[in-house]
Parts: structure tokens; C-alpha cells; sequence
């Protein structure tokens, strides 16, 4: 897996909170033994008016002309929050989205996230309003982001995120986590011969 | 300082750490049709194996028919995802209760029936509601599919310590008023994100006061408040569920066992990084009247305004939300007519929950207007109900009596609801489109899920005659 350094693109607003995992990717689509072509499912109950995914809904965000090719999604509060599944950013990555701009994610939604090499980027309230406002004004500004430098910039607009190192680190080298847990094999295994029996 | 129940499962479980970042040993690994074949695609393709076949346990619950044994009852993409299961399970030696099969059921169902899950154990399942084992002090949380194949390949888990939030409800519950509604009032309170990065312990007398299957109500819909996971200090209700079944320790190992779970509860001078507390005399039943479970209310509360909140991303969730659950301010739930009824899921498909709601059931008969359908939680769930006469009661009141499974709590066989279908529903979740497609979902108890079915919309259950003999 390649890592993620930086990544520049439009945004798309979806200006709701707690978009929860089945809005992200209903349970019909659930019953693929794959990792992909979720993408086409993305938010289907709300892009699509019919459950054939014939006919787009022209009012939905996504579906707006101004944002297509858009491969950042901007969002409000505990996105991502519900169910664990991992399909949920496997769509959203399958769909086109590098980054996700949020003032807060769910916890396991946002885990999924890191191991798929999308970003998840935690603003603040205020400056998650900020770029609302902004690309309001200005859809196609083209938005940066730097995860080495943990900085987002939009237009005029600057901002600093916290990410965990470890997390980080994960992201900039794509990193095999099952490879590196068992270089520590050893340890694991002095674990499991101290425990007592009926553990 | 002292340690909380949370901080001695953790530091239990800690294999190494470097910083802030734990690899955690995991006991216990439960796993399932649909969060799973992926994984074991990952480790095919890389040439790993299970490392601990033993400590993982499977089952069919999502993707299966509740009103037929075959696996392609539910057409071939589903039967695939089992089939799949069934071939990943046998290849790396794990066992797995399919469809039929006299210990199959609901993952957080059988877990617990089987004794699987014990007092400080670390739980993980690529299933939110794995909080649910949380009911027994073990630490528990859902992962999702990159994760089940880290522990398929590992056993463990590189984790960073989440916080820890106390919540505690003392005094006594009201007649009528159940596990349910606890932690429905809980996610009232605190919202929906309410608990986002910690793991709770519930606490306080009227906790204690609960079964082990009320307990695991209560954990259950820890997710449903943004936990990592939730948490109860095991005693000897937790001890007595456990003695004698299947997985749980016997003879010395178990006198042994005691001795460290009765050393888990929490230091009296822990450190929780937040505290909450409620009075139970003050929980009513409760119904959802949105489209997150935080959007919830008791029964008697009119439905709320967008004005009625401060800040502006509730106002315009609230609208968003009576505009789809088609719901006017003010509107009273006992004046809101129900089409479906489900009592079902992890969250309420035991045996007392069936116990509770056939009590209702037995006094009338389920209103023409509506469908009602009860789906056991297990295989054991359901035949413990008809040795009792519980699936007679309910069928002479007409409602469906079904396999179990997860079925309409999320609707990934055939138990889907249609656009502007209502639904009382026992389980957690009332997002859009949850239960199907434009459909419209309310969270509530049993009791209250059954006397909505007879009545045709909701009732206040301590309003009935005859309540709760």
C-alpha cells in the first residue's frame, strides 16, 4: 500500500451531522464477499431517487455538476458514526475521497479510515464553519492538505490538525500493521505462557 | 490513585507498549458472516494462518432467513457470504454454529449463552454491538474487517487507551420502566457522540439491581452514545450466570478465576475522566422520535420543535428528522399509529425480553392495522420460549414467530419494511433507511413494542391494566 504524504483536490459540503455508516453504505450492499466497487453505493438512499440507482438525485450534493471529480469530503460532527463496518470507507475510498474534513468522527469508523489510507481530518466546530462558508463562495477551490505538516489550507484560509503519531505514521509509509505486529511475535507468545489456564 | 475495572482489564491485556500505543492481547475473538470474508481474503492472500482458531467462535446471524433453514433462502449473494464463512471456518479450523444448528444465533446472544465470555476478558467482533459482553466486566468493543484479520493473525490489537466516563443510575426503577429505557434515557442525555473516545462503567444501585440479560441491554447501545465500549463491575449475579456453562472454567480453575474477578471491580478512589448521573425514579419508558437514538424522549413528552434546542446543527437535525420520520412539534407518541412491529435483535431477543413482552401479548391481540413479528435471539433463546408457551402466546395474539437471527434490525435478508412503514422496534439502531428504505423506526422495551402491537400506536405500559404481575 502506497503511503499518503499530501493531497490537493476540491471539497464537497455535506452539511449534516452524524452521518452515520448506513447512510454511508446501506446494508443491501453488505453482502459482497469483495473490498471493492462500493463506490457506485456511496450514500445511495440519498443520491440516487430509486433503488435501482437509475435515476440520480439532482438535488444531492454529490450529484452537482460543480463537484464532480471532488476527492475531498467536507462534514459535520461524529461522521461516520453506527455500525463498524469497514465498507463504509471502503466506499468512500472506491468512490474518489483521499480526505474527509470533519469537527469530530465516530472511533471506529475513524480506525476503518486509517487503515485504508483515507484521512480523517478533526477540526474544530468553528473552523469546519469556516471552510462551510468559504467554498460556499468559492466550490472549486482546490483545498491542500499536508499530513506531514498537519496543516489543511482553503483559499485564504489556514489550519493546523492533530493526528496521532502512530496513526500518522501509518498513513505517510502505508504501512503492513499484521506485518509489523508479528516482528514482535516473541512477545505475544511470553504473553499467552503466562496466562492462567482458564483464560 | 486507584485503578477502575477499565484499568485493570487494559493493563491486563497489554502485550507491549511503546508511548501511548498498546498492543493488546485479545481473548476472545467473535466473528460472523459479513464483517469477516474479506479478512480471511487478506490472510489467504498473504499466506497467514489463524493464529488462535481456539479463542475464535462463529457464527450465521446477519445475512440469514428467519423463516427458512436454507442458506439460500435469501437469494445467492447472501448465500455466498455464508457459504464463505463455512469454507473460511473450516480451512483454518474455528468453530462456527450455522444456520440449524442447535447453539447458532445472534453473535452477542450466543457469546454469553455459550459462557464464552468471562469477567475481564478483552472481546473483539467486527459488529458494533459487541460493547454488549461488556455486561460481564470484560473489555469489548467492535472493530472493523482490517482489524478481525489483525486478530485472526495475531491475537491482538494496537490500541491507544481511550478515556474513561462513569455512569452512575441509583434508586429504584419505576414499574414498567426497563433496561431499555435506562440506556435510552442514558443516550438522551448525553448525546449521541455523548461518550465518543471512552469507555463507560455503568455503576450505581439500580445497575446492580439488573440481570445479566438486562445488563447487556444496557451495554449494548454503549456504541449508541459514541463508546469505544461500556462496561459493568461482575458480582455475583455475573458469577451465578456464568457457573455451569459450557465455556466457563470448573472446579479449581474456576475457584481461581473468582479470586481475580472479584478483584476487578473499581478502586473506590479511581480516576474517571468524566462523570454522569441519573435517577432512576426519573426514567420513563422511552420511544425514539428521530433518526439517531439520541433523538429520543419518554413516552409522555410531546415530540420536540427544532427552536426547542440551542445550537444550530441540532435545530437542523431535529427538523431533518421530523421531516423524515413524518412528525409534527407537539404531536403526542401515544397519538403515533404504528404499521410493524419488531422484537428482535442484540439488544433485546433473550429470554426475559420475550418473557416481557408475551406478558403484554397474552392480553390482547396484535391491531389489524399492524404486522408484528418476535425473532428469538438463538436457537436456545427459542426453544427455552416454547418450552414456557411463549411462542403459543404469541402467535394466538398474531404475531409471526421466527428463526432466529439479526433480521429487521437491520433488514439484510427479506425483513425489510417499505417507505412510510412505522415500526415499534426493540432494537438499537433508528437511522434512515435502517429497517428499509424510507421506512420509519422507533426505538423502544419490549413491553412497550408489544403494546403498541396491540394497540395500534404507542401506550404508556404503566398505564395498563395489570401490568407487571
Amino acid at each position: 500500500m502506497s503511503g499518503f504524504t499530501q493531497h490537493s483536490g476540491i471539497a464537497v459540503p455535506l452539511d449534516m451531522a452524524n452521518v452515520d455508516t448506513d447512510q454511508i453504505i446501506p446494508k443491501q450492499f453488505l453482502t459482497s464477499v469483495s473490498r471493492s466497487g462500493y463506490g457506485k453505493h456511496l450514500f445511495h438512499d440519498w443520491r440516487y431517487l430509486d433503488a435501482n440507482e437509475q435515476q440520480l438525485n439532482p438535488d444531492f450534493v454529490l450529484n452537482r455538476p460543480e463537484y464532480q471529480g471532488a476527492s475531498v469530503l467536507l462534514t459535520r460532527q461524529n461522521f461516520g458514526c453506527g455500525s463498524s463496518r469497514e465498507h463504509a470507507p471502503w466506499a468512500l475510498t472506491d468512490y474518489g475521497f483521499k480526505a474527509v474534513l470533519a469537527s469530530s468522527f465516530a472511533d471506529i469508523f475513524y480506525g476503518n479510515c486509517i487503515n485504508n489510507q483515507l484521512l480523517p481530518v478533526a477540526l474544530s466546530v468553528n473552523e469546519i464553519d469556516q471552510l462551510f462558508s468559504y467554498l460556499a463562495a468559492s466550490p472549486q477551490t482546490q483545498l491542500q492538505i499536508d499530513l506531514v505538516a498537519q496543516r489543511v489550507t482553503c483559499g485564504p484560509l489556514h489550519f493546523n490538525f492533530e493526528i496521532d503519531p502512530a496513526h500518522k505514521n501509518t498513513l505517510l509509509k502505508g504501512l503492513d500493521a499484521i506485518g509489523q505486529t508479528l516482528e514482535e511475535i516473541a512477545a505475544i507468545e511470553g504473553y499467552e505462557h503466562a496466562l492462567p489456564v482458564w483464560r | 490513585m486507584g485503578k477502575s475495572l477499565f484499568d485493570k482489564v487494559w493493563d491486563a491485556h497489554i502485550v507491549s507498549q511503546n508511548g501511548d500505543d498498546c498492543l493488546l492481547y485479545i481473548d476472545r475473538h467473535l466473528i460472523h458472516e459479513v464483517t469477516s470474508p474479506q479478512a480471511f481474503a487478506g490472510l489467504n492472500d498473504k499466506g497467514r494462518k489463524v493464529r488462535r482458531p481456539d479463542r475464535t467462535f462463529a457464527t450465521m446471524d446477519h445475512s440469514i432467513s428467519t423463516r427458512s433453514l436454507a442458506l439460500d433462502a435469501c437469494g445467492p449473494t447472501n448465500a455466498l457470504q455464508l457459504r464463505t464463512l463455512m469454507q473460511n471456518c473450516e480451512a483454518h479450523g474455528i468453530s462456527l454454529y450455522p444456520v440449524g444448528h442447535q447453539k447458532q444465533g445472534i453473535v452477542h446472544v450466543i457469546g454469553p449463552e455459550r459462557g464464552l465470555i468471562l469477567p475481564g476478558m478483552t472481546v473483539v467482533c467486527g459488529d458494533s454491538h459487541t460493547a454488549t459482553h461488556g455486561a460481564f466486566g470484560a473489555l469489548a468493543f467492535g472493530i472493523g474487517t482490517s482489524q478481525v484479520e489483525h486478530v485472526l493473525a495475531t491475537q491482538t490489537l494496537k490500541q491507544v487507551k481511550p478515556k474513561s466516563m462513569k455512569i452512575e443510575v441509583n434508586g429504584e426503577l419505576g414499574l414498567g420502566v426497563t433496561a431499555k429505557d435506562i440506556i435510552l434515557a442514558i443516550i438522551g442525555k448525553i448525546g449521541h457522540a455523548g461518550a465518543t473516545g471512552h469507555v463507560i462503567e455503568y455503576a450505581g444501585s439500580a445497575i446492580e439491581g439488573l440481570s445479566m440479560e438486562a445488563r447487556m441491554t444496557i451495554c449494548n447501545m454503549s456504541i449508541e452514545a459514541g463508546a469505544k465500549a461500556g462496561m459493568i463491575a461482575p458480582d455475583a449475579v455475573t458469577f451465578a450466570y456464568l457457573q455451569g456453562r459450557e465455556f466457563a472454567p470448573q472446579g479449581h480453575s474456576w475457584q481461581q478465576a473468582l479470586e481475580w474477578w472479584q478483584s476487578l471491580p473499581s478502586d473506590a478512589d479511581a480516576h474517571f475522566d468524566s462523570i454522569v448521573r441519573l435517577d432512576a425514579a426519573d426514567i420513563a419508558p422511552q420511544v425514539t422520535w428521530g433518526t439517531n437514538p439520541g433523538q429520543v424522549s419518554s413516552v409522555t413528552t410531546p415530540v420536540p420543535a427544532p427552536q426547542d434546542f440551542s445550537d444550530e446543527v441540532e435545530q437542523t437535525s431535529c427538523q431533518k428528522a421530523l421531516t423524515y420520520m413524518g412528525l409534527t412539534p407537539g404531536q403526542h407518541l401515544t397519538d403515533v399509529a404504528v404499521s410493524h412491529v419488531f422484537i428482535g435483535s442484540c439488544t433485546n431477543s433473550r429470554i426475559e425480553d420475550l418473557r416481557a413482552a408475551a406478558d403484554i401479548a397474552k392480553r390482547g391481540r396484535v391491531a389489524s392495522s399492524v404486522t408484528a413479528i418476535v425473532v428469538p435471539g438463538s436457537n436456545e433463546v427459542k426453544q427455552q420460549a416454547e418450552a414456557e408457551g411463549l411462542d403459543q402466546i404469541f402467535l394466538q395474539a398474531g404475531f409471526e414467530w421466527r428463526l432466529p437471527g439479526c433480521s429487521m434490525c437491520l433488514g439484510m435478508n427479506d425483513d425489510i419494511l417499505g417507505p412510510g412503514d412505522r415500526c415499534a422496534s426493540t432494537s438499537n439502531r433508528n437511522f434512515e433507511g435502517r429497517q428499509g428504505r424510507g421506512a420509519r423506526t422507533h426505538l423502544v422495551s419490549p413491553a412497550m413494542a408489544a403494546a403498541a402491537a396491540l394497540h395500534g400506536h404507542f401506550v404508556d405500559v404503566r398505564t395498563l391494566n395489570g401490568s407487571h404481575s
